[in-house]
């Protein structure tokens, strides 16, 4: 476990703690988005929220594959899982996903719906080895740390020979979403949600490398250190860019640097262009249609494209009006700010994508967030026989 | 024994004759359960088991046992079967002495599995004193389970003045965990997506009466028991901060875990404190009890990493919290729906 222990030594937090609260300027505000999920999580599950001194600000991101993909793709994906032959494999997270009427992929498996939870890409192929009479289909979604490894997956598919296996293709790009945010109204002319630097996606930057956030800040003047998930990372990251903040400077640092390089992983950046291009447009949840944000399958790998394969045309879908998941992912407003939070919509009973996901901004401060609050009663299905 | 072939590999298997209550069924009662489980009650073959008289209060309880796969390290379905109920009687403080048990056997499941687990729940019961005194078989069609299904229910006797209970846990209680947590949910993950793994992860499958009774001996005030088993930790916690309408402080730094777990759950982004395990006790521990209840289950071979890991405070929230590593304070709270791997 040495891997992770060196990450996690409590008194280097203290030092890194005790060096912050030396570093930032009374009175001062440091307003900084951890983009990726993962952060977010680490924050509370360490408990390090508490613990940063109260002129650093953490805003959450739309870092996490589910919390942003729209009501639209969950009911395309309980449509394909509805299709007669069609086994629809994907990530657990999703399933819990409500589309635009409240239903999942969940309700639709208990509706006998053949749905499966993988843990990895690799085993809805050996299902469809296992089971040719099936059309298994992989519901494909993630960032760009994901997409190589669907890449690979449709190569390996082509050299199978396999034809009853396709892939409906669902990833998108951090960078994209970035740029939206900071384009917003919100954010850029209204200020109501200044952001002063971003903690960027470790393991997105691991594949992509640290050079596409340099536009961010050159062109916004916005600092970005990208940074891993351990405690010592995000609290090292966050000293960084306090000191960027303090020094008026906007540069990329690699906090990460055991991992990311400045160019990236070039195995993977190759296979993910072999297979995929670029979308024109993506809808994504909260951030609405972003230009060249996400990834399709190349013609070339037509035959193992779901989309293809299984024409499907829906209507929009639809988000509950109430849900605030879009503002909270833009930062605009904190998860217990939405009027659905803890009360209508809970990890028990989502109603937004952000409750659903452990990475989802609202499903952290739900879990580890409520000392302050009311709590909540136990959950309706608590055992009683054991 | 029925030899008749089926399958692909032409190994004798459960057909649906085995439960058509003819000779299928008489022989299979007879050369399997009861050449594994024999004793004078089974052998006397009435409709019900005739106990002699048992004194002090009984205690029954009663469980299902559904696991993919069905063998795993450190043990088995009928293995399982047998200490899960064992425990669950256990954990009221009570001396477990009988068994019953159930199988909703799949059609085409191998007979030479079946003879494997119910030899398995022969020599648990065994080990544990127990006597398995009653049963019952049914075959379903293929399809219609998934392979096998175990039900067993457990009676046990309680001495007089042990009194336990999930509602009795009082602020300034200490409470202690009797070993490390997340190796049965690891194993069994590990079977399942057959990880390649360089340490190998066994489950902690155990009867833990002997263990609970040591505790009793040094601790006679103890408030309550509770087996972690589905939900882990988290999940046995917050009901009984629930219950006894308590909040609960856990020192993180203090709970064990093994390397292999912690290792397995930095691998998937799974937290051992929500992970089942089939052989540790939380005890909720009056404090002037806490020393002697510690070193009781620490001189016990199933309880050497037990460990005293937090304590009960007021709140009548109910609220379970950890304190980490770095002095920041999280809510543990309910699991909503099982864990699931990370996805980047």
């Amino acid at each position: 476990m040495k891997f992770v222990d060196d990450f996690r030594h409590a008194p280097s937090a203290r030092a890194l703690l005790a060096a912050l609260r030396r570093d930032v300027h009374p009175g001062a505000t440091y307003r900084l988005m951890e983009f990726c999920g993962g952060h977010t999580h680490a924050l509370w599950r360490y408990g390090l929220q508490e613990l940063l001194p109260p002129e650093v600000r953490m805003i959450h991101g739309p870092g996490c594959p589910v919390c942003v993909l729209p009501s639209a793709r969950v009911d395309l994906a309980i449509a394909l899982a509805q299709h007669e032959s069609v086994a629809l494999c994907t990530f657990g997270d999703l399933l819990r996903v409500p589309g635009s009427h409240r239903t999942s992929l969940l309700h639709a498996r208990a509706a006998g719906a053949d749905v499966r939870s993988v843990y990895s890409p690799a085993e809805a192929l050996e299902l469809a080895r296992r089971e040719p009479t099936r059309q298994v289909v992989f519901f494909a979604i993630g960032f760009e740390t994901t997409a190589p490894a669907t890449a690979l997956l449709l190569e390996q598919a082509r050299e199978l020979g396999l034809t009853n296996f396709s892939v409906h293709c669902n990833h998108l790009l951090t960078p994209s979403a970035m740029t939206s945010i900071l384009e917003s109204t919100q954010v850029r002319r209204l200020a109501a949600v200044p952001i002063d630097g971003f903690v960027g996606p470790a393991h997105v930057s691991v594949v992509i490398g640290s050079r596409p956030y340099e536009h961010f800040a050159e062109e916004y003047r916005k600092p970005v250190v990208i940074a891993g998930f351990e405690p010592l990372d995000l609290l090292q990251a966050i000293l960084m860019l306090v000191r960027q903040v303090n020094a008026g400077q906007a540069r990329v640092e690699n906090q990460y640097r055991r991992a990311v390089t400045r160019e990236g992983n070039a195995r993977a950046q190759a296979v993910v262009s072999r297979v995929f291009e670029l979308r024109r447009t993506f809808e994504w949840r909260g951030l609405g249609t972003i230009p060249y944000s996400a990834l399709r399958i190349r013609e070339a790998f037509s035959d193992l494209d779901a989309e293809q394969r299984f024409p499907l045309t829906l209507p929009a879908g639809r988000e509950n009006p109430a849900c605030q998941c879009g503002a909270v992912l833009r930062g605009a407003l904190a998860p217990e700010e939405c009027p659905l939070f803890g009360t209508l919509c809970t990890p028990e009973s989502p109603i937004g994508s952000c409750m659903v996901s452990s990475e989802g901004a609202c499903a952290a401060h739900y879990t580890f967030g409520r000392r302050s609050r009311r709590a909540s009663p136990p959950p309706a299905s608590t055992e009683v026989g054991r | 024994m029925t030899t008749a072939a089926s399958g692909a590999h032409d190994e004798p298997c459960v057909e649906l004759v085995h439960g058509s209550g003819g000779r299928a069924t008489h022989r299979l009662v007879e050369e399997l359960f009861l050449a594994a489980f024999g004793n004078p009650t089974l052998h006397a073959r009435n409709d019900g088991a005739v106990l002699p008289p048992i004194p002090g209060r009984l205690v029954v309880s009663t469980d299902m046992h559904v696991v993919s796969p069905l063998f795993f390290p450190g043990g088995d379905i009928g293995s399982l079967a047998v200490n899960g109920t064992i425990n669950d009687v256990a954990m009221t403080g009570a001396r477990p002495l009988y068994l019953t048990a159930g199988f909703v056997l799949e059609a085409g499941l191998p007979l030479a599995d079946l003879a494997r687990i119910a030899s398995s729940m022969a020599t648990a019961a065994g080990a544990a004193g127990v006597t398995i005194v009653a049963g019952d078989t049914k075959v379903v069609e293929p399809g219609k389970a998934d392979r096998l299904f175990i039900s067993t229910t457990g009676v046990g006797v309680l001495a007089d003045g042990v009194e336990l209970g999930a509602d009795r846990a009082r602020p300034g209680d200490r409470l202690l965990l009797s070993g490390s947590l997340g190796e049965h949910a690891t194993a069994i993950l590990a079977g399942r997506m057959q990880l390649d793994l360089e340490a190998r992860v066994v489950s902690d499958c155990a009867a833990l009466h002997e263990l609970v009774a040591a505790l009793l001996a040094a601790a006679p005030h103890l408030r309550c028991l509770r087996d972690p088993t589905r939900g882990g930790l988290g999940a046995t916690l917050n009901e009984l901060a629930h219950q006894s309408r308590v909040g609960m402080v856990l020192d993180e730094t203090a709970i064990p875990v093994t390397e292999e777990v912690r290792a397995i759950c930095e691998l998937l982004g799974f937290d051992p404190l929500y992970l089942a395990n089939e052989g540790k006790l939380v005890a909720v521990c009056p404090p002037e009890e806490a020393d002697a209840a510690l070193a009781s289950l620490r001189a016990h071979p199933l309880g050497r990493r037990a460990a005293a890991i937090g304590e009960v405070v007021p709140d009548p929230h109910g609220f379970v919290e950890l304190r980490t590593a770095f002095g920041g304070r999280r809510v543990l709270d309910w699991l909503a729906g099982d864990q699931l791997p990370r996805i980047c």
